[in-house]
Order: structure tokens, then sequence, then C-alpha cells
């Protein structure tokens, strides 16, 4: 069985996640909606990796023997020019839509397994995560047209 | 005669449930002015607060000389308030007016001509559209102006320029109200009436201090209280407010934890099965989701997160819970508070959870703090789309385009209107490079006002300010525009509760002052602003024209003026939209057939996650299915982003007094309200001043990480830990535009923070540490007739306004005028 390479997988990624929106928060703090929500969406992902433990516990966690080629590591610092804050995020999003994801091929799995507790899990997280997901887009889609148009 | 600065709601007319509320006639004039030496009386009504109430101006010799409540007006019945009484015409007729444009020169701000400005200010808007395009132009308006002159502002905006940047400041008071009415019900509408008062048998009243900034609206409640089978009370405010004075149960909370509270009494409410299951099956949707977020929400860990009693919680669930007739009203205490969307949504899930809505005593009030509010969010100013459209609805915006005779893709519509904080972003990274402000001040009302000044001067940044005064901010400015003020213009406006007003002028503006819509209607032509057709884009000639366009507008949609008339509003009294040909005499309550406007092609916004903010989209709202059924959300409580520490261990707040309006440029001009509050302070518990050896009126600082103030400290009633603070008192009256060495503006401190879905800025929260400067020289200047009043009233002399502060009431002097129909708006 190779749902513990996702599981693990999924767990790490939850940890990249956090500590990315940490990086945003920090690094755009003059942007005051994108530190306090990226602060909030970070103590979500972190309660994610604690809502797993029990499940990595259970299933265990095994790396996967394939290389990794799009990798999914978080922000390693936040960008300072012009277009910093809508890259900062377009790469949120790619680590988060990678969750987002990850949750919902894990969850296929749940459900064939039959596992309840694995997706009440899932259920929970995913929604957060899709939510996460939407606030990137709705966030950049508003600074796009001044970032790419006349910021300086 | 009564002294009406001392007595601020004058005198009682008692009146029963379900009774129609008596007639209080009140009537102000200039010393040694009869009322039978008044030459006319000009139909108006009052813009100092946002309550609406029906008054007329008196004329004579071509002078304001003062005002007479209209007792056939069914907002007021003929009262007023002191700001209306006081400030309304002597806070725009007096020597300190604007009466010539000035242009900056050489650093100086030189008085000009109409043509010089207007050039200056086209010349430089041209080039910057034909350089970098619309997005470098911001407009930054107000809750001040009339509906004709927002409709024009929009028009310019969205079809002339096709600018996504703006908004009002209507974005500091009301933005909640809007965005919580949109989550819960689809659409922007106040669902109530203050015909509610008469009728209900319990009020609650969130973070709503309506002693203080709706003074009539608190006599009708007065009234209720003083009368038999009086309604039960239910205050929210961490201050002991006069509201909380009257109230059976106040919760007097600690800031920040709005959103706690109200999923402890969605919980209770739910949990002791209070609730209308066939009501909720049948006229909304999301009851399971939101029975699962308020589950952890105990009374008693409410009690630990909120700091109150978790037996009061108890108490007013259950008067919610059981009362026959119950009414909600929500203000700036949630408005301005952290999770504010959330938090005001839970007020209106309550009413949905019993079916308590849109009939007789059930409603929700979800205010507005100016007068004209209403109209700058109906009218699409803010930067919403006009007549409640929907800016993900393409067809919505085709409505427009056609209307407006302008190509679809010239409106903007790509993304959310920018909000008034971001707009000021983009002023401060350069990007907008002309922002235009109108009636308002934000060198004083905006959070973190060192900040916002250092905007206002930057070299990047062309400032067109447009005001009846030389304010904080139009000092700032490189064109400033005299502007005519109420009772020099003719025009409408709506308040809370729909109910829309004719303004008629009264005298000519002084000197060159023009009105808005004069201004903005030059300004287009001179700009040569189009419609595809080749015919000018605003046409107008007068705000009737406007006022036909606007009906237009509106025809079909929620917000229907289309069976208002100029007229018909000369008729002794207001009008409550929607006014059609189904409904003549305009509509008193909304949704009382339980039929809400969220059907996906009449929906004024698709919704958002009310934690982040993030949109819900077409796709997904479509996929809600709540065609017509309201939709029960709210979000996962998350402390203030700010909380006291060992180095700012207090909590700071901001608010109102009932003396002044806004940054007091009209009243305090007034002499009455003037001398009733003449300076700032800040208001501090007696424990804490004792802990800190501070007594009543010594000078102390009270400092943030963003900024300090030095005021007198008034040793009053607020709760243990907190710190309060008019937000009124700049800088104009002495001449400077910030605070040299006396800071005194309550934003000084404030955070630049706000709600993620109405955008509104968080006032009330943040951390201060408070020192003691110098012994006092006297009491704070403090009103001692309001929330603000002394702990110990020994040696503060009480507020009083003495002989020009006395005002006639003629109570019981006619029948009250009724409602209109009671028929349910569709």
């Amino acid at each position: 069985m190779k749902l513990p390479v996702y599981l693990g997988m999924l767990h790490r990624a939850e940890g990249e996640l956090a500590a990315s929106f940490r990086t945003v928060a920090d690094g755009h703090g003059d942007e005051p909606d994108v530190r306090s929500i990226c602060t909030v969406l970070a103590k979500q992902c972190d309660a994610h990796v604690e809502a797993m433990r029990p499940l990595v516990d259970r299933y265990g966690s095994q790396p996967d023997d394939e290389p990794e080629r799009l990798h999914a590591v978080a922000l390693p610092e936040p960008r300072t020019g012009p277009l910093a804050l809508l890259r900062d995020l377009q790469d949120v999003h790619v680590l988060a839509s990678f969750v987002d994801m990850t949750w919902t091929l894990v969850g296929q799995a749940a459900a064939s397994l039959r596992d309840e507790e694995l997706q009440r899990i899932v259920t929970e997280c995913e929604a957060e995560t899709t939510t996460q997901v939407a606030w990137l887009t709705t966030r950049m889609k508003q600074s796009a047209p001044q970032a790419l148009v006349v910021a300086g | 005669m009564v002294d009406r600065v001392a007595d601020i709601w004058g005198t009682r007319t008692a009146f029963a449930r379900g009774e129609r509320w008596p007639v209080r006639v009140d009537l102000k004039l200039a010393d040694g002015v009869a009322e039978a030496d008044v030459d006319r009386w000009v139909t108006s009504a009052c813009v100092l607060c946002s309550n609406g109430c029906g008054l007329e101006i008196a004329v004579k010799d071509g002078e304001m000389v003062g005002v007479r409540g209209r007792a056939t007006d069914v907002v007021n019945h003929g009262r007023l308030g002191p700001k209306g009484l006081f400030a309304s015409w002597q806070g725009v007729r007096n020597g300190d007016r604007l009466t010539r444009p000035l242009i900056r020169v050489g650093g100086e701000l030189v008085p000009t001509d109409w043509d010089t400005a207007m050039n200056v200010i086209v010349e430089r808007s041209k080039r910057l559209l034909a350089e970098k395009g619309p997005l470098t132009h911001g407009f930054y308006t107000s809750g001040q102006l009339f509906l004709e002159e927002y409709y024009a502002q929009a028009i310019v905006g969205k079809a002339g320029i096709g600018t996504p940047h703006m908004d009002g400041n209507t974005r500091l008071c009301t933005a909640t109200a809007a965005a919580s009415m949109k989550e819960s019900f689809g659409s922007d509408g106040q669902p109530g009436s203050y015909s509610d008062i008469d009728e209900c048998d319990a009020m609650f009243l969130y973070g709503h201090n309506m002693a203080e900034t709706q003074t009539v609206l608190w006599m009708r409640v007065l009234d209720r209280l003083a009368g038999p089978n009086p309604p039960r009370l239910v205050c929210v405010d961490p201050r002991e407010t006069e509201v909380a004075r009257q109230a059976e149960v106040h919760l007097a909370i600690r800031p920040g934890t709005n959103l706690a509270l109200m999923h402890g009494l969605v919980r209770e409410v739910i949990a002791q099965g209070w609730i209308d299951e066939d009501y909720i099956a049948e006229h909304t949707i999301g009851f399971r989701e939101l029975g699962d977020i308020v589950q952890p929400w105990t009374p008693e860990r409410v009690a630990e997160t909120c700091g109150v009693d978790a037996e009061d919680v108890r108490r007013a669930a259950r008067i919610f819970g059981t009362s026959d007739r119950v009414l909600s009203t929500v203000l700036q205490g949630f408005y301005q508070s952290s999770q504010a969307t959330a938090s005001s949504c839970q007020v209106n899930n309550l009413h949905l959870l019993r079916g308590k809505i849109g009939t007789p005593g059930n409603g929700i009030l979800q205010m507005n703090g100016q007068p004209t509010a209403q109209n700058n969010r109906e009218a699409g100013a803010d930067g919403d789309l006009s007549g409640f459209r929907n800016w993900e609805n393409p067809a919505h915006v085709q409505q427009l385009a056609d209307l407006w005779g302008v190509h679809a893709d010239k409106i903007p519509h790509w993304a959310p209107p920018t909000h008034a904080m971001q707009i000021f972003r983009y002023c401060e990274q350069g990007s907008i490079e002309l922002l235009w402000v109108i009636a308002t001040n934000p060198a004083v009302s905006m959070p973190q006002v060192p900040r916002i000044r250092r905007i206002l001067e930057q070299e990047s940044l062309f400032l067109v300010v447009e005001d009846l005064y030389l304010t904080e901010t139009a000092r700032y400015a490189d064109v400033v525009l005299p502007a005519a003020a109420w009772g020099e213009k003719q025009g409408t406006f709506t308040n809370v509760n729909r109910t829309v007003h004719l303004s008629d002028k009264a005298v000519e503006p002084p000197g060159e002052a023009r009105s808005d819509l004069d201004i903005f209607l030059d300004y287009s032509r001179r700009m040569d602003f189009r419609r595809d057709d080749g015919r000018p884009l605003l046409d107008w000639t007068c705000p009737e024209d406007a006022f036909r366009a606007w009906q237009e507008c509106t025809r079909g949609r929620l917000v229907d003026y289309t069976g208002l008339s100029y007229e018909k509003l000369r008729g002794g009294t207001g009008i409550p939209w929607p006014c059609n040909e189904e409904h003549p005499d305009g509509t008193d309550r909304l949704y009382g057939d339980g039929n809400f406007p969220t059907q996906f092609d009449r929906a004024e916004s698709f919704g958002h996650d009310l934690l982040t903010g993030a949109t819900v989209g077409p796709l997904k709202f479509r996929a809600l299915q709540a065609d017509g059924r309201a939709i029960l959300k709210t979000a996962a409580y998350s402390p203030a982003s700010e909380a006291p520490d060992d180095e700012y261990p207090f909590l700071y707040s901001t608010g109102r007094t009932v003396y002044h309006f806004h940054t007091r440029t009209k009243t305090a001009r007034s002499r009455q309200l003037h001398k009733a509050a003449p300076s700032a302070w800040v208001e501090l518990s007696v424990p804490d001043a004792e802990r800190l050896g501070i007594e009543e009126g010594d000078l102390v600082r009270v400092a943030s990480r963003r900024g300090e103030i030095v005021v007198p400290a008034r040793v009053g009633d607020v709760r243990e830990g907190m710190v309060f603070a008019p937000f009124h008192y700049g800088y104009w009256d002495q001449g400077r535009s910030g605070p040299g060495d006396r800071p005194t503006a309550a934003n000084e401190l404030t955070e630049t923070e706000w709600d993620p879905v109405s955008k509104q800025p968080i006032l009330k929260a943040a951390a201060v540490r408070i020192e003691k400067v110098a012994d006092g020289v006297g009491p704070a200047p403090a009103p001692t007739t309001t929330a603000s009043r002394p702990a110990d009233p020994a040696g503060v002399p009480p507020t009083v306004g003495g002989p020009e502060a006395e005002v006639e009431e003629r109570p019981w002097i006619t029948e009250p005028p009724s409602v209109p129909d009671e028929k349910d708006a569709r």
C-alpha cells in the first residue's frame, strides 16, 4: 500500500505551507491584511500537521522511490521588488494547490479503505485548504492590475 | 424651554407597545428671532447623524436662522437631537467657510478662480490617463454628500475614468452593515424599521451606543421604557453607556471578543430549542455548518474569553429566545472591531433561527454612522456597482453599460472595488498619483494618522480636496475646492431604515462655493467624457435630472426609487424604498415573506468566506442553490491580532461623544456644542487610575506602537484594563494639519488593520500604555451627561448649556404620523 507515501508527502507539505504563510506574513507586514490572514492560515496548517499525526503513526510514512520534480518546499525568504507580493503569493498558491490536491487524493484512498477517522480529518482539513487557495486567488486578482499595469 | 445640552433627550412622551410614538416638535431659532419673524421654512432633513430626522430650515433675510422638527415625518415625529438643533445651521453658516478655490503655489495655498483650479486638475488628470491609464486615479468621498452627487461621481469614476479606486469614509462607518446584509440576505437593504421600536418586546443593542450616536432614536426607546409594557433591553458594550444603564442585562465584554459572545448566544438559542425549525428549513441554508462552528461556545467558555458572567450570557440568550417580538441594532462596537462581518452576520443569524424578521417588532437595524452613507452604498461611489448590482455578474455590468452608454469593459469589474485602506496603500506606493478627497478628513479620521499624514504630503501624490473648510486634510492639498453645504444646495438622501428625504436649497452658498454635483458635472465636461454615441456622459443640468437618471438605474432592483419624486418628497415625510408601482407609499420592512434576494440573478454579491474574505464566486454560489433563502454564515473565532502585553498592557478603544460629529468641522462651530465638549480626553477605570496614581483631570500620555496622545484623564466607567478616547479631536482649530507638541487625535494610536470581508478598519482594539505627565488643573473636559461621566461626580461640574442651549419643545401637539403599508417587499 502506497498511502503512507502520500501521507508523508502531505504531512511535510503542510509544514512547508505553514512556514511559507509565515514568511509572507513577516515579509509583507506593510500589507496588513496579508500579514493577519497569512498568520491565521499558518495556524490552520499547524493544526493540520497535528491532526495528521495519529494517521502517520497508524499508517506510517514512507519516502517515495520516484524522483521529486516540482518541489513542494517553503519560500526561503520574501521578495522585495514591485512584484514581490504577487510573486510570493503566487508561489504559496502553487504549494497550497499541491496540498489541496493531495488532500483530495488521500480522501479518495480513505473512501476506498472506508477509514472513517481518515475521512473525517480529510473533510475538515481539505475544506480549509480549499479556502486558503481561494483566498490567495482573491488577493492576487485584486493586486494584479495595479502591480502589472501601473506600479513602478 | 429645555436646556438640550444638559437634557440631551428632552421631555418624555411615554407610549405603550403597538401605539404610535407621540409627536414632540423641537424648535431652535437664533437669538432674537421669533417663529413669526421667519420668512420661509424650507423642507429638509438633518445630516448630523444617520437617523435622518425630517426638519424645516428657518430662513430670514436670506440666512439660515434655525431649525424645526417636522411633526409629520415618520422618522422623528418632530424631534431633533442636540447636534441637529445647534450645529446643522450654525455649523455651516459662519465666517470660517472656504469661499474661493485655492491652489498650491511655491508651497503655499493661494486663492484663485474656478477656471484656473479646474484646469490644473483636468490637465493633471488628462496627462495621467494618457500616460498611465485610469488606475492612477483614486477618489475618497464621504457619508455627507447627496444621492445625486454620489451617482454623478460613480458614473464619472466608472464610465468616465474607469477606475476601481473609489471609496468613501463610509468604509469606516457602515461598510460592515452592507457586508453583513450581502452575506446573509444576498444584498444590501435594511430589513427593519424604526417602527419596530414601537412594536417590540425586547431590544438588543450590539456595540451601539444609541443614546449618543442616534439621540432621536434613543428618545423613541426612552419613551417606550417610560410607558406600559416596556421592552426588555440587552446591551453589549465595554463601557457603561446610557444604554447599559437602562439595560436588564449589560454584557461588558472585553474588546475584540464580539464573535465569541455571538457564538455563545447562537449556541444557547439552538441548545435550548428556541428556534423555528420550519422557518430554518424553508427560508435558510447553512444551519448544520453554523451549528458546528458555535458548538464549542458554552456560556462558560464565552465567560472566560469575553470576561463576563456565564449566567448573564444565559439570561441574554433567554431574553432573545423567548421574547415574542425582538429587535436588534448593531453599530461601531461591532463594525470597528475584529471579525466585524462574522459577528454582525451572527446577529442576522439569531433572527433567522427564530424567523424573527420583517414583521412588526421583529427587526434588524444594521446601523449607519453618517446621514448619507446609505446613498454612497446605493449609488456606488464606494466602488460597489450602482443599484446594488453585482460586479461578478456580467448581466448586471451590462445593465450599467447600457444605462451609461459605454462598453461594459470600461466599467471596472475584474476584481472587487478597491477599499479605502488599499487606496491609501496605493498612494503610499506611488501608483495612485491623483487622489480626490471629498467632504471628509482622513488626516484625523483614518487609522494610524501619522502614516496617513505622511502619505498625504508625499510628492508623488496630487491631492485635490473638496470641502466646506480648510481641514487638516485640506492643508495638504494641491488644489482646494470650496463646496456648498447642506441648505445651500438641493438633493436627496436616505437614512438607516431606507427612508428617503429631500433637502431643498434654503440659502445661497458663501462666496464662490459650488455644490459637489456642479463640481463633478464641470469636471466631466472639461474632461470631455462621452458616451459611445458621442453624447456627453453627463448632460444633467440640475439635481432633479440626476435623481431621474438614478430612478432608472434602480428600476426593478431591491433599491427601487421609481415611485418617488421631489414633489412627493415635499409631502411632509420621508418615504422608505422600495417605492414603486406596487408600493407607491414606500415599504416599512423587508423580508416579511421570507424571500431573500439570493437568487443568482438578484444577488448583489456571491459572498465571501468570513474568516479570510476569499470570494465564493459564481460557480460555488450557484451550487449553494440559496434561491431566495437566507444564508446562515459566520466564521470561527480568532483573537485580535494586537493583544495587550507587558509593554503595552491596556486595550485601547475609540469612539464618539454625543456633542460632536466626525472631526467637529460643523459641531465645534456651534458654540453650544463646543462648550459642552471643548477638547480631547481619555477615559480609564477607577482601579487602573489608582494603580497608576492618576487622578481626575491629570495630564496623561497614552502611547501605542504607532504614536501617542497627551490629554487629560477622565476617571470613569470603562471596563478595567481598557482605555477609551473620543476620535473627534484633531488640529484644525489650532490652525495645524498635525499634532505639533500636543497630540490629541485618537487615531494617532490606532492600527492599520481591517475586517477581511467588509474591509472596515479595526479602530477598537489597540494595545497601549498610559502614564501620568502632569497634575491636572481641573477636571477633564469630558461631558458628565453620558458614558464619559466621572466615576466620582464630586468636584466635576455638571455639563450644562445655559440659556443659549434652550430649545422649545411642543409635545403631543398633533396626532403622530403612520408608517407606510406593511405589505412585504418583494
